[in-house]
């Protein structure tokens, strides 16, 4: 029902969203485009709405997993540098390959991220200081580290520029051609969702997942294998997205519970709609201009997170 | 029958568990007794498998349960550690349901939801089953736990500490339970526990350990004596018999 309501929500802003913008499309003209028009709308808009919605979706399930693996609703891939990792790849691709393609930087980048995201996710689930905040600060020390030797590498080759921009997560310069790589983010998610109960196992717990004869340590690192692919994808497409996978996998667990076999599909949609709504403010705010979709996620989702620690909403883990 | 032989556990060279070698009667409830760190927790771990033993092997039914496959020993040995750390927002009821988890991998079966439905109701948590486990007491979480466990349906049931931050009112209505499930469904039940006089009271045999070593096996009346309890423990024990059971006073 709920899962009804939400996929509506989805596919009607997503059609709004596709009459949006400087060059004018209204819904009348979408039997008689001109030239230009149907032009905008192919290479642009659609794959800017496919965009919003697989990321979205994809953040979020990537941080409900992180959080069930390090039974910590705080980590997430912005507080656990997992981000941090991918642009580090990012960087070092762009030195190794310079005129690589994507496959060639994505590859350096899963690689580096995978790496990453082992030695934090194993820290943080074998940690035996359990305090809800340390973890995530932990994550956010880590990804500083990794940010500090990726400005580091930056500075030395002259890229620190062309870095910022590629990694400030933005959706204008999603284009048809540049952006089909993210749809390798939907085998993941649905392997994410054929995994459900196992994933939601492991968030009671290392001794109750045994308990049940689940293999802990294969799930674990298959949860590392899709967190670090999807994150990789999407900051290698549209950039470094904050919040996301915090603030909706928080929200939908307050009100729906942590049963992922029933809530996974309603964090995905929970946070493609987040990710379209903020999209679309952005771009009406001060149309013609646009702010980027990273500042608005920044400032809802700062405001979200706030009010989630201080009203004390989210139940400790 | 569950037995260990010769079971020990390093950690860097220090003996947390020591040689100790025990056979756990069928169908009775067996208590893990002894002072803290004396190596009662770890031993109940490394025969649930969850702690792996540097040395020994533990046998189920004759076979050592490193050659049973994690799935199927998950119908047969199940685990409750202490749980108050877990605080995944389930219902009890997809808790419980959970415990179908090793014949039917999360997709149940109607014959699973009958054995959860039994579960509930054999831990009396009818009136609570769409609440979130998060919000319940906790006396009535522990229940909830216990619930899994026992649409786990194994024949083995090991707890760690079930009493543990129960109040006296919620710990007998435990006990009470896992009386029943021994009498009443012929489980054999494994508790590591504190309080000696519901160890007393409630099992068939107590395992005391002391330093890792077992310090004693025995039936309740055999080992709930006064000079063997001030061996595994290094203090006085006034123990009495009371309405028929043995009451250790140690308070003053």
């Amino acid at each position: 029902m709920k899962f009804i309501v939400l996929l509506t929500a989805v596919i009607l802003l997503g059609c709004c969203s596709l009459f949006l913008g400087y060059t004018e499309i209204s819904v009348s003209d979408i039997f008689n485009m001109s030239d230009r028009q149907s032009l905008v709308m192919v290479a642009s808009r659609i794959p800017r709405m496919a965009a919003v919605i697989i990321a979205g979706a994809s953040m979020s399930i990537c941080g409900v997993i992180m959080q069930q693996m390090t039974h910590n609703r705080f980590v997430s891939p912005t507080t656990a540098g997992t981000m941090d990792a991918a642009a580090l790849g990012i960087m070092l691709s762009m030195l190794i390959f310079p005129d690589g393609g994507t496959y060639q930087r994505l590859s350096i980048s899963l690689g580096v991220t995978l790496a990453a995201s082992a030695v934090f996710m194993t820290i943080a689930e074998r940690i035996k200081f359990k305090n809800l905040v340390f973890v995530p600060l932990l994550g956010i020390i880590f990804g500083n580290i990794l940010d500090s030797v990726t400005t580091f590498i930056g500075l030395q080759f002259n890229v620190v520029h062309s870095m910022a921009s590629w990694l400030h997560g933005d959706f204008s310069s999603v284009m048809q051609g540049r952006y089909e790589i993210m749809y390798i983010s939907i085998p993941l998610l649905a392997a994410a969702y054929i995994y459900a109960d196992r994933f939601t196992l492991m968030g009671m717990g290392k001794s109750f997942a045994v308990n049940l004869g689940m293999n802990y340590s294969t799930m674990f690192r298959l949860g590392l294998v899709i967190v670090s692919c999807v994150t990789a994808v999407i900051v290698l497409t549209v950039g470094m997205i904050p919040f996301v996978g915090l603030i909706v996998p928080n929200i939908v667990s307050i009100l729906y519970g942590d049963n992922l076999r029933k809530t996974l599909p309603i964090t995905a949609l929970s946070g493609s709609l987040f990710l379209l709504v903020c999209d679309m403010l952005g771009r009406t705010i001060m149309a013609p201009y646009e702010i980027s979709v990273s500042v608005m996620v920044g400032i809802i989702g700062g405001v979200t997170f706030l009010y989630l620690i201080l009203g004390r909403r989210v139940n400790a883990g | 029958m569950l037995k260990t032989d010769n079971i020990s556990k390093y950690y860097d060279e220090k003996a947390v568990v020591e040689g100790v070698s025990v056979e756990i009667p069928k169908g009775r409830i067996t208590s893990f007794i002894g002072s803290n760190g004396a190596g009662k927790s770890t031993l109940l771990s490394i025969i649930s498998r969850l702690i792996k033993q540097s040395g020994g092997n533990v046998y189920l039914e004759g076979t050592p349960i490193t050659d049973i496959a994690d799935s199927e020993l998950a119908k047969r040995v199940s685990i409750l550690k202490q749980s108050s750390h877990v605080n995944i927002r389930l219902t009890v009821r997809e808790l419980v349901s959970f415990g179908r988890f090793p014949y039917s991998g999360g997709r149940l079966t109607k014959e699973d939801e009958e054995t959860v439905s039994r579960a509930i109701g054999y831990m009396d948590l009818e009136s609570s089953e769409n609440k979130y486990i998060d919000t319940l007491s906790g006396g009535q979480r522990q229940r909830a736990f216990i619930a899994m466990i026992i649409a786990q349906d194994t024949d083995y049931v090991l707890l760690d500490e079930p009493l543990n931050n129960l109040d006296m009112k919620h710990s007998v209505q435990i006990m009470k339970t896992l009386r029943r499930l021994t009498d009443e469904l012929g489980k054999t039940v494994v508790l590591v526990i504190h309080d000696i006089n519901f160890a007393s009271c409630y099992s068939d045999y107590i395992a005391a350990l002391k330093d890792g070593k077992l310090a004693g096996f025995g039936t309740v009346d055999e080992m709930i004596e006064g000079g063997i309890l001030r061996d595994v423990f290094g203090m006085e024990f006034d123990v009495r018999e009371m309405n028929g059971s043995r009451i250790c006073l140690y308070y003053t």
